[in-house]
């Protein structure tokens, strides 16, 4: 039995077990999904409404995994990652969850721009692009055209080769300020950098562009909340603080998984742990071909992040209606260094008691991207000292949008890349999955272990909310297909 | 199911996908994509409930025989040759 478990509230977050987190499980399911991200819990859903029988098993004591949040004294609220995401998952929650999840989806009202090269609002649409890169930027309208054009021509399986870098240089050579426009968002959703494939910008930014930026009215608890009530609905058996140590293979077959020192025996295990924890250490390297085992090897990361939560005292209120605010007081444009130790760039998600129409509170959430390794050697002063200079730079970057915040305030907390290893158990706290390279061997799993399927943030696109929610989808088609040609092989296509 | 009837479970299946698309208009020969808003992941939901409902595989290399109506009767009549039309009210 482990006893490493996360407790609400305590400065290390561990408590001992006291009951049996598997007292009602099973002892066989047609698929166990391992780990509840959106890609997770939405696979799971999925599955189980094609009537297949589903075990969820998730190693924290809430579900979401990075979609989450946390409770502080006082009545504070933090959401984790509720910062925005495109349109396109209204349609996502309507056709694979419910109306009721679907219908709380409302976009963003306020998106704003502030650094030494450019200061403007915007809708984050392409027609509101288009004008501020006309308007602000100076650029001929018909070379943003031809930009969106670009864009919205690009391909699942066009050429690799061009980078994000190729891509800006090719259509606004030589202008940081448009770069900086383009990649700095998209920088904050999923970690991209200049030398990234241009496919991957290019998609995320466009399903951006469609509609503008949409965020969840009620917050992130009330998400997961409906999700677990409608797992629950569809026949789903969810069972948290259930860590799995390893999946079992046999002869090139998944056949269950170990978790909290039992077997539990599944037709299909889909993970929606990181790709890399999947393959070399829950299902490990000697079941795999030697060069799917290098490749995995060599798959990178994707960065990780830095947050400072700020809640406002009961009563206590912010002006205005901005909500997501990208701001930076670097001169130029450089996109490497937006995960510097000490960046000069930020991100705030202001949320307004529209977020929360019961709570009335306020609170802001300031994100910076950050290297684990900048943070996983600090000993234990060195620690603390630099997540109060986060707190530290974090205010005073606040305090020049929103004068006098510092005595509004009631709760200031950071979290580093090790918090979101500690609780998402993601090697070296990778907020947004892998890189590009990633994808293809989060497709591929199951053509090395029959049944074994990926669904998480891999190969950027498939990251953030809606991209995980549509890996989930994506994966719940693959495996159903799968079953369904195992109970009926006659149904089995024809190559 | 006859080709018509093809035609009618593969419209039932999008109005479920995209309830607010008025199917009404729909020409047979002219790419779903250029007369309704349909995504890729709107295929992909096309293929799973043909799946639910009818018990036909569409492998991943064949989504392009689903692009107009006229694709989809060439190839879903044999497969669905000996099925009943479902409608999403009776599945």
């Amino acid at each position: 039995m482990i006893d490493r478990r996360y407790y609400k509230g305590s400065s290390d977050g561990k408590r001992p077990l006291t009951r049996d987190p598997l007292a009602q499980v099973k002892s066989r399911y047609d698929v166990i999904v391992i780990g509840s991200g959106l890609a997770g819990l939405t696979a799971a859903n999925v599955l189980a409404k094609l009537g297949r029988r589903i075990a969820l098993l998730e190693q924290h004591y809430n579900l979401g995994g990075m979609a989450t949040w946390f409770k502080r004294k006082g009545g504070h609220v933090f959401d984790v990652s509720l910062h925005g995401f495109p349109v396109g998952m209204i349609k996502t929650c309507r056709r694979h969850w419910n109306r009721t999840i679907s219908e709380r989806i409302v976009r963003l009202d306020g998106i704003r721009f502030d650094n030494p090269q450019f200061s403007f609002e915007t809708e984050f649409t392409r027609a509101d692009f288009s004008n501020k890169l006309v308007e602000v930027f100076g650029i001929e309208r018909a070379r943003v055209d031809q930009f969106f054009a670009h864009l919205a021509g690009m391909n699942f399986y066009d050429d690799p080769g061009a980078t994000v870098g190729d891509l800006f240089e090719q259509h606004f050579p030589g202008r940081g300020d448009v770069h900086r426009l383009l990649l700095e968002p998209i920088a904050y959703a999923n970690g991209s950098n200049m030398k990234d494939p241009a496919i991957a910008f290019g998609i995320v930014f466009s399903n951006f562009m469609s509609q503008g930026v949409y965020t969840f009215s009620g917050g992130t608890d009330l998400l997961v909340r409906e999700m677990r009530a409608e797992l629950e609905r569809n026949g789903v058996e969810i069972f948290s603080d259930a860590a799995v140590e390893s999946i079992a293979v046999e002869r090139g077959r998944v056949r269950g998984v170990q978790v909290l020192g039992r077997f539990l025996e599944a037709g299909a295990v889909v993970s929606n742990a990181n790709l890399k924890h999947t393959v070399l250490s829950m299902v490990g390297e000697r079941h795999f071909d030697r060069d799917f085992v290098a490749g995995v090897q060599a798959v990178r990361l994707n960065n990780s992040s830095c947050q400072v939560y700020m809640g406002l005292a009961r009563g206590q209120t912010l002006a205005g209606n901005t909500d997501l605010l990208f701001t930076s007081t670097r001169e130029a444009f450089d996109a490497d260094s937006l995960c510097d130790f000490r960046g000069q760039s930020r991100t705030f998600s202001f949320y307004y008691p529209k977020t929360r129409p019961e709570s009335g509170r306020y609170a802001v959430v300031c994100s910076t991207n950050a290297h684990f390794a900048d943070w996983a050697n600090l000993d234990a002063s060195a620690y603390l000292r630099e997540k109060a200079r986060l707190c530290e730079e974090a205010l005073a970057g606040l305090e020049r949008y929103a004068p006098g915040i510092r005595s509004k305030l009631e709760h200031v907390e950071a979290s580093t890349p090790r918090t979101f290893a500690f609780y998402t158990q993601h090697w070296q706290g990778a907020s947004f999955g892998t890189k590009f390279e990633g994808l293809r061997y989060s497709l591929e799993l199951s053509s090395q272990i029959e049944g074994l399927y990926h669904a998480g943030s891999v190969g950027i696109i498939m990251s953030g909310w809606l991209g995980a929610a549509n890996y989930g989808v994506i994966t719940a088609n693959k495996v159903d297909a799968w079953m369904a040609a195992q109970l009926s092989p006659s149904l089995v296509p024809k190559a | 199911m006859t080709n018509d009837e093809i035609v009618l479970a593969i419209k039932d299946i999008i109005a479920s996908i995209a309830p607010d698309e008025d199917l009404s208009g729909l020409v047979l020969d002219v790419k779903l994509r250029e007369q309704i808003e349909l995504d890729s992941m709107d295929f992909l939901d096309i293929v799973m409930e043909l799946r639910k409902r009818y018990g036909v595989q569409v492998p991943e290399a064949d989504y392009p025989n689903l692009a107009t109506l006229q694709g989809c009767v060439d190839y879903l009549a044999p497969k669905l040759a000996s099925k009943q039309l479902a409608t999403s009210k009776m599945a």
